[in-house]
Formats: structure tokens, C-alpha cells, sequence
């Protein structure tokens, strides 16, 4: 298969590394794409501030309010967060995103916003550097920590939810630990202990099991930070991590072996995540025609949104909601993932159902454009797709209206699929 | 609590790490092939049809089937407890949840199967363990395939011959072999006009076309069979706007609009879809704080489904051939905990109901006083339930499916 051209690399970069590009952005080639992709995002935005959770109460009112309470303060973070994603135009809210889904904790049960706020902070803070910090940072993270059930892992009663998950599903992968080894593990977490009205988890050291464990052939009384470095020395660690970057950012196809070799030399001693993402931007199938991604449901509708120059704040609360449900539709809701494990992939997203709420989505945003298409070429550059087929061209030609042109356009195969 | 199946195994069953039959994902129905399908060899007359529903979370047997006239039971459950009064008397002492009306009115005419005290041994409390075991049909062993999947493999692999519902495929679906077809519910208001042409244009196979690009155009073309086949059968996506309180208990996954998917099914079953088993399901049962309104609110949305569906059912002679198995990964614990919820427990009631389920209970209720370690004790094993169906049903050898278990329940299909 062909390489791509400047124009389509650049493409792809946006795409991959960011949420998609803006209408100009391809004028400016591959390397200015990724040298901007690339750089330290200022903080531009002003922060939100969420008030922690009331405290739970007997009176069915007070209840109620808390209820309706935190479901306000959940819509303000979904909005705030989509908001930030159309707007930013570096890697650092990609990956904020790739890490929600990495890490997936779903307010469903954690039931705090104000917590999911703080994982969020998180990923933004530490998700482009050296992923031994982050991992660091999430293991004794209070959302991740009420979801895997950290509350309940004591010294004497350990749960093994935490310590499994983030062997299996954040840090090593499958087969590389035994079952003793979690068992070990979550001794080693025990004690870990998240108040609902603080932004921090506290070690409760009556709750912590400071005898020696044994994890991963390493003795030792660990404490949560050498427990992570511990599994993070493995050596299939490193592998795991660019493996699951790979995934998300560049094809469902896993790495050839020497790519795995050279992506992991880039993660380094450093287990820095920006120079993963340069070295797959070097790798030839990152080049290749055919390294193509479907896109998630949340990256084709920023995407979209980019390309049209809408911005979230500008969207009325109606609006808002209806992209909820349309997000809902195509089977992806920001902040609820459907389990740890994250959101499917590839296929999962071409289901007949998600091809309606699209439409309803795609029609949402043209009417509110100020994007006039008049015909298929106009929207192309629009959406910045290299190039349509002759049947996207056909259908292109059935509607002369251009907010038609925009909906037809954004569900065509070749824009729902990144290239 | 000893855990010979692991979580990873779940994992692995619900696509995180890809294995077996769902490396590839499952076959994503194309309507046209299974309305040719219908068309070539449809259902045949006097073949069963198994239709499973999962109620995801851990549904409370005791608020389910109450013994409400048990001191035991009020004592652990100050005030989370059905008084004898509130219940649906099915006689035994045991009572419905009053949200379960239209199972009621089943029960009175034979229509209704309750097994009672339905576990495996050693019961685990994960959520995902033990709903892995339910759908793998195996407690001691991890294995990568669920048993309607071995199923599927023993009849010829044919992915149609298996269908779920819902937005994803569930393991009890995945065979070694070969994946049941996945059928996603949604919404299926199509512009008309200009638009609607255009957008129906999208779905046109493309010579040469990208993989990944012609699956997004054939999905187009499904959605526009799919309209004009299931018609107003299939409901908007948009009305199902989530529900606060169902959140307290759905962090199990699963999913809602029991009564859309199963519109859904009693079209295909109606339509003579060769088809012969389908999943649905149900999420929200993990009711471990303010259960009673949450819990009474999903079975009532239960119940208008599935009486919905046991009466459609009745309308035609496919739709008597059918079976609905109505199951949850465990019951709860009998004590009620601080937060007017309970946590994690054992074994639960199945219902079983349809023209070929004969009516009443089966297996014994389990004891209140004679507890494991705080839970109920199982009498009757899941498999034995599944042996009952494949064989009964399904026309299969239940040897083949499941491996290490004889023992089924004589007497509950016609």
C-alpha cells in the first residue's frame, strides 16, 4: 500500500494525536502538524471547580438534592471536558482522553464528580511525561479507588479488585503475574482510604498491612509508589504500554516486533509518552495508506466540530443535551466508561444503531455552522478528507442544501474511518 | 472466597484482550442475509427457541421471590423487608415483588416457572466472576467460551443460529469456533427526502473500498433494512434518557429498554428467522444502597416486557415454540447492610416462562436460618437448568456443551 503524502500525514497526525484537524490546518504540512501536536499545551482554559460530594445523609430530601447535585456537577464536567477537547490543539487533551480510557473509571459508580475532576487533572498534568508518574499518581487516584473498590482493601480483608486491574489492564498485561502475585499486590494497597470530601487518598496505617509481600519475585514492605515501580521494571511493562498507545492512536493491527523494539527504546528509562508518540510518528506503518482507525464515537464529534469551527460554548443547553444522547447512541458517554476494561474498538462502532444518532448528531452541527458548502469538493476540504469515493460523490450530489452537504459528509465512510 | 475463574478471563471473554471466536469480532447482521435466511430455511416449525435474559448486577432473589412470611427474613431486613401484605402470594409462603403484576397473572395461569435457590458451588461475590461462570457454564475452570457458544459450535458454526440484542456481544455468545451474530438496537428515525436518499446513497459498496470504510457503508445499508424490516418495532434511542436512581446499582454493566429488544425478538421469531437462540438483557440489580425503589422500578420494567413479549408469544405458532430464561450472576446477601441495600450474595430464583414451560415451583427455597457464612445456600445448580434447555429446546446433547456436569430439572418444559 501507497504512503501517505505531506498533506495526508499531516492529516493523519491531527487525527491521531489530536482531535482532528481545522479547516488551514493541512496547508501547513507534517512537521509543522507534529511540532504543534507535540508542544506543551499552555493552560489556557480556566479550571472548573467542583464542590466535593454532600455527605450522605438518612433524609430523603437532602438525598435528592444530592442526587440531582451531583448529576449538574457531571454534565458541568462533560461539558467542560468536550469543551477543552474541541478547543485544544496539542496531544495533551488526546491523551488526557486515550488515559480516561486506559485507566477507564466510570462515574456510575464512583458517584463523584469531584473526584472524576481530579483523575481528569491528572491524566491532563501528568499523561505527555513519564508514565511511572502517572502510574504512581492513579494508583492512590480516589476515583480509581472508590471504582476498584480500594475502600474495602484492608489489612486482613484485602480486596483484590485494585491490585489486579492494574497489573491485567493499566501497566503489565495479561500472563506477565500470577495469582499469588495479586493477592501479594493488594496487601501491598491495603489501607489506601478515600474521605468523600477530600481531593486526596489517605494511608490509614491501622488499615495497611506493613508485613513484607512478595510481588513480582521482589520481597519487600511495599508502599504503593515501590509497588508500582516494582511492576513497572518488568520488563513486558514498557511493551504493554506502547502496545496499548498503538491501539488507540494508530491501528487495531498490533506493532510489528521491530516497531514494538524501537517504541519501547523511545519510552526509555524515562517511560516518557511524547516520545513514544514521536517515534510511531516516524514508524513506516505510520506512513502506510492502510493504517487506518475507526474513530470513536467521541473523536469523530469533536473532530466534526473542529472542522466546523462550532465551538462547545456556543452550543445552548438543548443542543448540549442532544449531543448527550446522541453520544449515548453511538455508544459512548465521556465519564462512563461500561467497564474497566474500556470502550471497544474498531467494529464495535459500525453498528446500525450508532448510524442513526450519528445522522441526528452530524445534522446538529451543520445547522450550526457557519460553513456554507456548496458541493462535494467544498466539503472535502472542509472535513479535510483526502479524498471521496465515487460513491460518497453520488450520494454528495442527491443535496444541494449545505447543511445537508455537512451531515451526508461527516457520515460518509471515508470520514467516520480515519485514513 | 476461592476464585478458580478469574477476572481476566471475563476480560478477555468481553473483548479487552481479543481471544477465540472474538479476535474478530462477531458477525454483525446483515439483514438481508437473515431475511434470505428466513426465506431459505426458516424456522422450522416445533423447533424451540431460548431466549435469555440477564439481569446484570446481581438481582435480590429474597425482594424477588419474598418469603415474606418469614420472621427470619423481616429480622434481617428491618427496612428493606416486603410485608406478607405487599406481596403477590404464589403460595409456600413465598410472595412476587409487587412491581411483578404481569408475572402474577402468569403464575395464575401455569404460565410461569420459579426455580428457586439457583447457585453453583462455591459460590464467588465479583460481579464478574460469577457472571463469567453463569455464562460460561464453568465454576471450577476458566475456559474461554460461553456455553451457548459451544453451542453454536456443535451445530455447525453458524452465527445466525445465535443473536444478541444488545450493543455488544456478551460471552455467553462467544464459541471457540465462531461468534453469535450481533444484532445493536438503536433508533431508526431515517431523514426522508433529498437527505434521506443521500445519506441511503452512503451504504453503496465501493469497488476496492478500505476494509474498515466498507464495513462503515455496509452498516448503513443494514440500518436501512433494518427500518424497513422492524418498522416501529424498535424503539427511538432517544426516549431512553438515563435514569438517575437506576444508576445506583448499574455499575455491572448491562443494558436498558428491556421491551425494545424484545420487540425486536418476537419480530425475527415472528418473521421465522432460523434463529434459535437470542440474548437480551437488563443492568441496574446492583442495588447495594436505597435498594427497595430502585430494585421495584427495574422488575416492573421487567415485568411489562416480558408479559409484553410471553403475550405476543402466544400470537403464533413460532412464537409458542419459544422459551424465555430469565437469570442474574447472584443473588444478595440476606442481611440488609447500613446503606438500605445489600451486598453481593449467592444463589437466586430463575424464571422460566413461555407455551412449552410447565407453571409452578421448582427446587427448594432456601433456608433463612441455615446460612453460609451470612449467604444462602444453593439447592438447585444453574446447569441443570441449561442441560434442561439445550436438550429440551435446543434438541442438543447437554454433554456436549457442558462438560463436567450431569443433572437437570424433569418435569419443567412440557
Amino acid at each position: 500500500m501507497a504512503d501517505l503524502d505531506d498533506r495526508a500525514l499531516a492529516r493523519r497526525l491531527h487525527d491521531r494525536f489530536g482531535f482532528g484537524p481545522r479547516p488551514g490546518d493541512l496547508d501547513r504540512g507534517a512537521d509543522d502538524a507534529l511540532g504543534r501536536l507535540l508542544t506543551a499545551a499552555p493552560a489556557a482554559t480556566p479550571a472548573l471547580q467542583l464542590a466535593p460530594p454532600a455527605a450522605p445523609t438518612k433524609d430523603k430530601q437532602a438525598k435528592q438534592d444530592a442526587n440531582a447535585a451531583r448529576a449538574a456537577d457531571e454534565k458541568k464536567l462533560l461539558s467542560w471536558w468536550l469543551g477543552r477537547m474541541v478547543a485544544t490543539d496539542t496531544a495533551q487533551e488526546r491523551l488526557t482522553w486515550f488515559w480516561h480510557g486506559h485507566f477507564a473509571t466510570s462515574e456510575q459508580k464512583v458517584r463523584s464528580p469531584f473526584h472524576m475532576l481530579g483523575q481528569n487533572e491528572a491524566f491532563r498534568r501528568l499523561g505527555a511525561g513519564d508514565f511511572g508518574e502517572l502510574a504512581k499518581a492513579l494508583v492512590v487516584d480516589p476515583a480509581l479507588i472508590l471504582w476498584l473498590d480500594g475502600n474495602d482493601n484492608r489489612s486482613g480483608a484485602p480486596n483484590e479488585n485494585l491490585a489486579r486491574e492494574f497489573m491485567e489492564l493499566f501497566t503489565l498485561g495479561i500472563g506477565h503475574y500470577s495469582e499469588t502475585d495479586v493477592r501479594e499486590a493488594a496487601r501491598a494497597l491495603t489501607g489506601w482510604t478515600v474521605k468523600r470530601d477530600s481531593a486526596q487518598a489517605v494511608l490509614t496505617a491501622k488499615r495497611h498491612d506493613d508485613k513484607p509481600q512478595t510481588v513480582l519475585g521482589v520481597t519487600s514492605s511495599f508502599t504503593a509508589a515501590s509497588f508500582v515501580d516494582t511492576v513497572l521494571a518488568k520488563p513486558e511493562s514498557a511493551a504493554f504500554v506502547v502496545g496499548r498507545l498503538w491501539f488507540r492512536l494508530v491501528s487495531a493491527t498490533p506493532p510489528a516486533p521491530d516497531a514494538v523494539d524501537r517504541l519501547v527504546a523511545a519510552y526509555g528509562a524515562k517511560r516518557d509518552v511524547t516520545a513514544v508518540l514521536r517515534a510511531i510518528a516516524a514508524e513506516p506503518a505510520f506512513r502506510s495508506a492502510d493504517t487506518t482507525l475507526v474513530k470513536q464515537p467521541v473523536e469523530w464529534v469533536v473532530g466534526l466540530m473542529r472542522a466546523l469551527d462550532v465551538r462547545w460554548e456556543s452550543l445552548d443547553d438543548k443542543a448540549v443535551k442532544q449531543l448527550g444522547t446522541g453520544l449515548r447512541g453511538m455508544g459512548q458517554v465521556p465519564l462512563r466508561p461500561p467497564s474497566v476494561g474500556g470502550w471497544a474498538a474498531g467494529g464495535a462502532w459500525l453498528t446500525t444503531a450508532a448510524g442513526v444518532a450519528r445522522l441526528t448528531v452530524a445534522r446538529l452541527l451543520a445547522a450550526r455552522t457557519a460553513s456554507k458548502p456548496a458541493d462535494a469538493e467544498a466539503a472535502r476540504v472542509l472535513l479535510s478528507v483526502d479524498a471521496w469515493s465515487d460513491r460518497t460523490r453520488d450520494a454528495l450530489a442527491k443535496v444541494d442544501k449545505p447543511e445537508d452537504v455537512i451531515a451526508v459528509a461527516a457520515c460518509a465512510p471515508e470520514y467516520v474511518v480515519s485514513r | 472466597m476461592t476464585a478458580k475463574l478469574t477476572r481476566r478471563h471475563f476480560l478477555t471473554l468481553s473483548g479487552v484482550t481479543a481471544a477465540g471466536a472474538l479476535a474478530y469480532g462477531a458477525t454483525r447482521v446483515d439483514w438481508d442475509d437473515l431475511l434470505s435466511a428466513a426465506a431459505d430455511s426458516p424456522l422450522a416449525s416445533g423447533a424451540g427457541v431460548l431466549v435469555v435474559v440477564t439481569l446484570y448486577g446481581g438481582n435480590d432473589g429474597l425482594n424477588t421471590v419474598v418469603p415474606a412470611a418469614d420472621s427470619a427474613y423481616q429480622d434481617a431486613r428491618p427496612d428493606l423487608a416486603y410485608r406478607p401484605e405487599e406481596v403477590l402470594d404464589l403460595g409456600d409462603g413465598l410472595g412476587l415483588n409487587p412491581g411483578l403484576k404481569g408475572l402474577k397473572g402468569l403464575w395464575d395461569e401455569k404460565g410461569l416457572a420459579v426455580v428457586r435457590g439457583v447457585g453453583y458451588p462455591t459460590p464467588d461475590h465479583s460481579h464478574f466472576r460469577s457472571m463469567a461462570i453463569w455464562q460460561t457454564a464453568s465454576p471450577r475452570t476458566s475456559v474461554p467460551t460461553g456455553w451457548l457458544g459451544r453451542w453454536l459450535d456443535t451445530t455447525g458454526a453458524d452465527p445466525l443460529r445465535a443473536l444478541s440484542v444488545e450493543p455488544v456481544l456478551p460471552p455467553m455468545l462467544a464459541g471457540a469456533k465462531t461468534a453469535a451474530a450481533s444484532l445493536p438496537l438503536g433508533g431508526l428515525k431515517l431523514p426522508t427526502g433529498k437527505l434521506g436518499e443521500a445519506f441511503q446513497a452512503l451504504g453503496t459498496p465501493s469497488a476496492g473500498e478500505e476494509p474498515w470504510q466498507a464495513r462503515a457503508a455496509k452498516s448503513i445499508t443494514d440500518l436501512h433494512s433494518a427500518a424497513r424490516i422492524l418498522g416501529g418495532a424498535v424503539h427511538d434511542a432517544a426516549e431512553d434518557d438515563p435514569d438517575e436512581k437506576r444508576d445506583k446499582g448499574a455499575s455491572a454493566g448491562g443494558a436498558s429498554a428491556l421491551g425494545a429488544q424484545l420487540d425486536a425478538v418476537a419480530a425475527l421469531i415472528e418473521a421465522e428467522v432460523p434463529t434459535r437462540a437470542y440474548s437480551v438483557s437488563l443492568g441496574g440489580f446492583d442495588t447495594h444502597a436505597d435498594e427497595r425503589d430502585t430494585q421495584q422500578r427495574l422488575l416492573t420494567e421487567l415485568d411489562t416486557a416480558l408479559t409484553a413479549f410471553a403475550k405476543r408469544l402466544k400470537g403464533t405458532d413460532r412464537g409458542r415454540q419459544a422459551v424465555v430464561l430469565v437469570y442474574s450472576e447472584f443473588g444478595r446477601r440476606v442481611h440488609a447492610n447500613a446503606s438500605d441495600g445489600t451486598d453481593h450474595g449467592t444463589a437466586g430464583p430463575v424464571f422460566l416462562l413461555g407455551a412449552p414451560v410447565k407453571g409452578g415451583f421448582f427446587g427448594d427455597q432456601p433456608s433463612l436460618t441455615d446460612l453460609d457464612n451470612g449467604d444462602l445456600k444453593q439447592t438447585t445448580d444453574f446447569r441443570d437448568i441449561y442441560a434442561t434447555v439445550l436438550q429440551d429446546v435446543l434438541d442438543t446433547d447437554p454433554g456436549k456443551v457442558i462438560e463436567d456436569h450431569r443433572g437437570r430439572i424433569d418435569g419443567l418444559l412440557l
